[in-house]
């Protein structure tokens, strides 16, 4: 249940438009208007001898596998452009040689683009001067390696002080920051190990442990629960997003495993190719994917797990205790709604006004406040969509949908359109906008 | 072939000119390398002599085992003694000092010869028809200008070893250290260790097996070239082996002969032991 409270909460949040609520209200709802942590824009990579040509070459209209056989170029990124943003956890999925490593690889300079540019906090990898951007790998960068890459010569302590060693900390700092990220990966005991003594699961738990004791700002994260166990992993995805709830960091991992993207990311784009075919939240790739390609990516997807009651909530039947009983009706009409939950200017639920009820204060022109209301079920914005089913089953009246933590009604769930929706699957499940939007126009029509 | 030798390039000449200008030009540097060399060489030799027989025997011997093993602790205690019974103990330390002395020398200028070669492919592509020069060049041709230009005795003995047993170190060094694991470094960079804290921290470290590889057959090399050396008056064992062969006492020569056998094998199970034990623990 934390897990969902803490990974959900940011679902849809990152809508990319400006949120209407008031911040301070909910304080895990910020977004963040500054430059984004991480920036690539129109990045290509070309691996091989003398890559700028064969860039050429493709813009040429040169055939891409042609080059690969005949010259040994690997266009491994094409034109890539994306944002990432400060405190997000972004996943990037892909099947394998879609460029996923090399993108990784990309945002904190061990690979050099061939085209374009990666600015890290809008500075420029390329134009920093080497001992500059060792300076910005020491004190902003983690990173877990896809293949480990632990130093067989060392402890699994002197693994996890590896980071620190290279910062200069001193020894019993050191000493404390491994203990303390050995603990939360749940290798304590081990320290003295030698890697090659350990299981691969475990292997990927000191990668990552080192990765964590230099507190980094960017965690970069290479397929970094694949090894492990579904216990293991499931306790270290929990571990993630709980550490992510109190720290903010900014990480991108990357995952072949769906359920896991969906569960921890903010936001997953979608590599074929070394190109970019979709980006965006876990709820807006489930329920529209770009193409086809995507689409096979989801399709084993249950939405009622993977989407949210926030995401599916309709604030066409949110209702001001000031706004018109007339338009009010208008509205639910439009939406094929049959009640309306009327809020506070606050946004807390008072209760639900059926539509007769509506029609009822409409034709004796009085206000919404005089209105007769039946109690309304509320469930936060982070539930599943399996325990809204389970609550629309036991009684047919609409949920209304809260911000988690107790804040504004988002927008109700009506149970036609959650049957439909879930039936469909897709655009229709969606309420009046894709996750956040949906809250944009909600308290402020109702206000 | 009348042809080919009509006009004589004088390859000869200039090698002899080479050694008469170094002669010429540089005799008080190498007069002051050789009487440097000397004191090394021997506070070395009267320091390995003034260790009572009984408690050297037992040292190496119990480094042997800590390095090597029981059953290789046990060989050394054994050969050890026998040499000390064959009445060679004096020339084996005499022989032990100049071969510890150019191997001091060896690591010196090998290590980081071989740490160059690694890192920049210049110095590699310069080192190595001089590595080859070295090791496939007869030692008795470089013996005599060694003797010109450092005296007799043991300095030139130790030069003529030096250079005899360098390129193996040079050679496993850098080649420990190109074959480091390219995700190993690539993992370092990613923490932003700069290139000298990737090699202490990286690359030597993973490289250390196969750079004690390299110091082994490099000691083993040098043991070796004892007998050459004791031409050119460095003594010790060779000097034993020359006399039995001269004096055509078979006898002799043989135990001189199974001395140098005997220490060949302890440095080397030292030696060896280092590389991977530290691995197993
Ligand atoms: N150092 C390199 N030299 C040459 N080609 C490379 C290099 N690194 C990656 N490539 C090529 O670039 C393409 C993308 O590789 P990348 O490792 O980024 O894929 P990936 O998405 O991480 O795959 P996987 O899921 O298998 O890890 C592949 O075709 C690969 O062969
Ligand atoms: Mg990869």
């Amino acid at each position: 249940m934390h897990r969902h409270r803490v990974a959900a909460a940011r679902w849809g949040l990152y809508s990319g438009r400006p949120p209407s609520f008031v911040p301070d209200r909910l304080p895990e709802c910020r977004i963040v208007h500054e430059t984004p942590e991480i920036q690539v824009s129109s990045v290509s990579k070309v691996f091989g001898p003398r890559p700028e040509r064969a860039l050429e070459r493709l813009r040429a209209g040169a055939d891409r596998d042609a080059l690969r056989r005949e010259h040994g170029w690997v266009l491994a990124l094409d034109d890539l452009s994306l944002e990432i943003r400060r405190g997000e956890v972004f996943v990037v999925m892909g099947l394998s040689g879609s460029g996923k490593s090399t993108l990784l690889r990309l945002l904190n300079g061990l690979h050099r683009p061939t085209a374009g540019r990666v600015l890290i906090a809008g500075r420029d990898l390329a134009s920093l001067p080497r001992r500059e951007l060792l300076a910005l790998r020491r004190s902003r960068f983690g990173m877990v390696f896809q293949h480990f890459a632990l130093l067989p010569h060392r402890t699994v302590r002197g693994n996890v002080e590896f980071g620190l060693e290279i910062q200069g900390t001193p020894r019993a700092e050191r000493r404390a920051r491994a203990a303390e990220a050995l603990e939360l990966v749940g290798l304590r005991g081990w320290e003295t190990r030698r890697p090659d003594e350990l299981s691969g699961g475990m292997r990927q738990r000191v990668g990552l442990a080192r990765a964590l004791a230099v507190s980094p700002d960017i965690l970069l994260m290479d397929e970094a629960f694949s090894a492990l166990d579904p216990l293991i992993r499931a306790d270290l995805q929990r571990e993630l997003l709980a550490l992510q709830a109190r720290l903010r960091k900014t990480i991108v991992f990357v995952t072949h495993d769906l359920d896991e993207a969906l569960r921890l990311g903010d936001r997953i784009a979608i590599l074929r190719d070394g190109r970019l075919v979709q980006v965006g939240t876990p709820a807006q790739i489930v329920a529209s994917p770009a193409d086809d390609y995507v689409a096979r990516f989801v399709s084993g997807v249950d939405p009622a797990r993977a989407l949210t009651a926030g995401v599916v909530a309709v604030s066409h039947g949110v209702a001001g205790a000031a706004a018109r009983p007339a338009s009010v009706l208008d509205r639910l009409r439009e939406a094929g709604l049959t009640c309306a939950c009327v809020v506070d200017p606050g946004g807390a639920p008072h209760g639900l006004v059926t539509a007769d009820e509506l029609a009822r204060l409409a034709g004796a022109d009085a206000p919404i406040g005089d209105a007769v209301l039946q109690p309304v079920r509320t469930v936060p914005a982070d539930t599943p969509l399996a325990e809204v089913i389970v609550l629309a089953a036991a009684d047919a009246a609409p949920i209304a949908v809260r911000e988690s933590g107790g804040g504004p009604v988002r927008g109700i769930i009506s149970r036609q359109a959650l049957l439909a929706g879930l039936a469909h699957r897709g655009a229709t499940l969606v309420g009046d906008g894709k996750g956040a939007d949906a809250t944009a126009d909600g308290p402020e029509t109702t206000a | 072939m009348t042809g080919l030798s009509a006009f004589r390039i004088p390859v000869g000449r200039w090698s002899e000119e080479a050694v008469n200008f170094l002669l010429d030009r540089y005799d008080g540097a190498f007069h002051h390398v050789s009487s440097g060399l000397y004191i090394v060489i021997s506070a070395l030799q009267h320091g390995l002599a003034a260790v009572p027989v009984p408690v050297a025997i037992l040292v190496l011997a119990l480094l042997t085992w800590w390095s090597a093993g029981t059953r290789a602790g046990i060989f050394a205690l054994a050969g050890l003694a026998l040499i000390a019974n064959m009445g060679l103990w004096g020339p084996t330390m005499v022989t032990l000092a100049l071969v510890l002395c150019a191997e001091l020398i060896v690591f010196a200028i090998g290590f980081p010869l071989g740490i160059l070669s690694a890192v920049s492919r210049r110095a590699e592509r310069t080192l190595r028809p001089l590595l080859d020069l070295m090791q496939t060049m007869p030692a008795f041709v470089y013996l005599i200008p060694a003797v010109m230009l450092f005296g007799l005795g043991l300095v030139p003995g130790v030069i003529a070893t030096f250079i005899f047993a360098i390129p193996p170190l040079i050679r496993l060094t850098s080649l420990g250290i190109r074959q480091v694991p390219h995700d190993l470094i690539e993992a370092a960079e990613a923490f932003g260790a700069t290139p000298a804290q990737t090699l202490w921290k990286v690359r030597i470290p993973m490289a250390m097996p196969t750079i004690l590889a390299g110091l082994n057959q490099s000691i083993m090399l040098a043991l070796s070239m004892v007998v050459i050396a004791a031409m050119i008056g460095a003594g010790g064992l060779g000097k034993n082996v020359l006399e039995g062969i001269t004096r055509l006492e078979i006898g002799a020569g043989f135990e001189a002969g199974l001395a140098v056998v005997i220490v060949a094998i302890v440095l080397d199970r030292i030696t060896q032991g280092l590389g991977h034990g530290k691995r197993r623990r």
